[in-house]
């Protein structure tokens, strides 16, 4: 991720209605060469029409798409060096395998000894040889899906778009074309543009991630910054759990940390992205997983934030343990990873008096209210 | 051998379901038998029977109207009754397939006006409507003057009574026919299809000729079917809007029946109809079998 390559698909102030609804509203969005880019949003976030509008089959109402230093807007779907993965797979009932890979190169009129050359690679690519001659109403969802990406893949696109692929098949299923998508991307070096509403996928996949909620880009980044440093309260409560905190912001200034008060507590420490002023009310995130829990008070020692309430429900999952403490009016979650045994510290039970820790680099003023994201910083 | 099972299973709920399957059958079958196979056994029976003098049957057999089928000027009546329907069929067909696509991709509300418009001349009686044309194509009708007024036609060229007026009636009588089964495939066809088409490089065209019609064909064989049939037996169209020179099968029974009052000879002509009706049918109804079976062979190697 060198920034001094220039974006290979660029979206510039692109917005897209649907009668009253805005599908997308004025994203600007850059995509690096060889990139595996998801865009990620709840369902109706628009993340689909602007999946559409880099396939053609939607135009934009304002901006421009660009890719490679082209002008794409204009150009008609068959016309982009662009292919597509539909959900639906929307394989050719009426083709077998063989013939639906072959359907693009036959339209750009490829020589004969060349489509089959390809097709025998694309096959050995999604190991289908053996299928080759059947029709796509004999195979199961993982092999259509498998031929749906061969078809695309075999035109050499210049962008692969693949629209919610892996929504159809079951669990087992998904996770072994995680690993094969990730396989494949690996192989071709194509850039590939993803679109999921699985943050599990999206995460596990990523070069880069664009959260997106109500038409908008909510925050770009790497799986890492988007968990670990979301910027609104929207992704950080899509991607995972967290704890949002109410707080007023007592002090703020220094180098991206504010110093907050968290109910009765205080000064609590936390990282702060936004412009806010002293005294205002602001959110804070704390993510479940970055919670010691102990039933003695630790020692204060300027780097971590130190809170108590009382535990109210205790549940054992096996490879965790998830608390909820009441603190003061609000009730935290905290999860406990079992590296070791429990019974080799006090274990805490329900109702028991806890103390809550935490590093100051975990927390994040996040605003909650959803409907004003206005943030300079976040790429818009 | 992975065919095998499903094949088997599917054998197995035929039998188990056979009885009931004969039981819901059985009224439309009777009803088929009584109304349809037993009066075409007895045309044809009748068409080996000798004719009487004064237009009834008489006793024992005879190949002698057989033999008169031979008669000089049925081959160019065939001939043109075939054509005709062949290229009433194709018409309809070119005319119904992009009305169809149309109607399947325009919005619900506007599709059930359409639909109506497709469905609303069976409102007014056949023969009204082919009164009509004979208004519109008389020689001091609207459509013969502007014609004339314009300079497209010279003023003594006729447009009724003619093969071609014939031809006109015939696709306007039967179009809605071809495009019911067409609407309804193409209301069934997944449009997504086309979309990954173009994506795939295809032009609108080629989406169209290389996805749509075969997702289609189906609607399309059953358009075939029902617009080329009855476009054989034709009787009243060209009896109305043709003259001598449009002459089509139908009528040469008709008049059998009514003029010469020969039910032998009618009946005769009838068993060829029927045949040339069954041939055609036979061959679209096993054809896709039989393409079936060669695309298994082509698997299992």
């Amino acid at each position: 991720m060198t920034d001094s390559h220039p974006d290979f698909l660029q979206f510039c102030n692109v917005s897209k209605s649907f009668g009253a609804t805005k599908a997308v509203d004025c994203v600007s969005l850059g995509v690096k060469r060889g990139e595996f880019f998801s865009l990620l949003g709840p369902s109706g976030c628009g993340k689909t029409t602007l999946l559409r509008l880099v396939a053609g089959f939607e135009r934009p109402d304002l901006g421009t798409i660009v890719l490679d230093g082209r002008d794409l807007t204009d150009l008609p779907p068959h016309r982009r060096k662009v292919n597509t993965i539909f959900q639906s797979y929307a394989l050719f009932p009426h083709l077998t395998v063989r013939e639906n890979i072959a359907f693009g190169p036959r339209t750009a009129g490829w020589a004969k000894a060349e489509i089959a050359r390809e097709l025998d690679k694309m096959l050995h690519l999604i190991q289908m040889e053996a299928y080759a001659g059947q029709k796509p109403d004999q195979l199961s969802g993982g092999q259509k899906q498998r031929v749906a990406i061969a078809r695309a893949l075999i035109n050499e696109p210049e962008v692969l778009l693949l629209d919610e692929p892996l929504a159809a098949l079951d669990l087992k299923l998904r996770q072994r074309m995680l690993v094969e998508l990730d396989q494949i991307h690996d192989e071709v070096g194509i850039t590939f543009l993803y679109v999921t509403h699985d943050q599990a996928e999206a995460m596990s996949l990523s070069d880069r991630i664009a959260v997106m909620n109500a038409g908008r880009i909510e925050q770009v980044g790497s799986p890492f910054e988007i968990y670990e440093s979301p910027r609104s309260s929207f992704v950080a409560a899509f991607i995972g759990d967290t704890n949002f905190l109410r707080g007023r912001v007592l002090e703020c200034g220094d180098s991206g940390y504010a110093c907050l008060e968290v109910g009765s507590f205080g000064p609590v420490r936390c990282r702060n992205g936004k412009q806010t002023r002293a005294g205002e009310h602001v959110y804070l995130s704390v993510r479940p997983e970055k919670f010691q829990i102990t039933r003695d008070r630790p020692d204060p020692d300027g780097v971590h934030n130190v809170i108590n309430g009382t535990v109210e429900d205790v549940i054992y999952l096996g490879t965790h343990t998830r608390y909820r403490v009441g603190v003061q009016e609000s009730i935290i979650s905290v999860f406990v990873q079992h590296s070791r045994l429990l019974h080799q510290e006090k274990i805490v039970n329900r109702n028991d008096e806890v103390w809550l820790r935490w590093h100051a680099d975990d927390g994040f003023v996040v605003e909650k209210d959803l409907k004003d994201p206005k943030d300079p910083r976040d790429g818009r | 051998m992975i065919a095998e099972e499903p094949l088997s299973t599917k054998m197995n709920h035929k039998l188990r379901s056979s009885l009931p399957e004969i039981l819901v059958t059985l009224p439309s079958l009777g009803w088929l038998t009584v109304f349809f196979v037993v009066p075409g056994v007895i045309v044809l029976a009748i068409a080996f029977k000798p004719a009487g003098a004064y237009g009834g049957i008489d006793d024992g057999w005879t190949w002698e109207t057989i033999r008169s089928l031979g008669n000089p000027a049925y081959p160019s009546i065939v001939w043109r009754t075939v054509w005709l329907s062949a290229v009433t069929t194709l018409a309809c067909i070119l005319l119904a397939t992009p009305t169809g696509y149309y109607v399947a991709r325009s919005p619900l509300r506007q599709r059930r006006w359409l639909l109506l418009a497709v469905i609303v001349p069976f409102w007014t009686s056949f023969l009204i409507r082919i009164f009509a044309w004979k208004v519109l194509l008389h020689p001091d009708g609207i459509l013969k003057r502007t014609l004339v007024a314009l300079n497209l036609l010279a003023p003594e060229t006729s447009l009724l009574y003619s093969s071609g007026a014939v031809l006109l009636v015939m696709v306007y009588t039967f179009l809605p026919f071809a495009v019911l089964p067409i609407f309804a495939a193409a209301e069934k066809f997944d449009f997504r299809l086309t979309e990954a088409a173009r994506d795939l490089g295809a032009t609108p065209f080629q989406a169209f000729r290389r996805v749509f019609l075969p997702g289609i064909r189906t609607g399309i064989l059953t358009a075939v079917l029902v617009v080329f049939i009855p476009a054989l037996g034709s009787y009243v169209i060209p009896d109305l809007v043709g003259g001598p020179g449009a002459e089509m099968i139908g009528n040469k029974i008709a008049q059998r029946t009514f003029v010469d009052r020969n039910l032998p000879h009618a009946s005769a002509l009838s068993a060829c109809l029927m045949l040339a009706v069954l041939a055609p049918l036979l061959v679209l109804l096993f054809a896709p079998v039989r393409f079936r079976n060669r695309d298994k062979t082509g698997d299992g190697l």
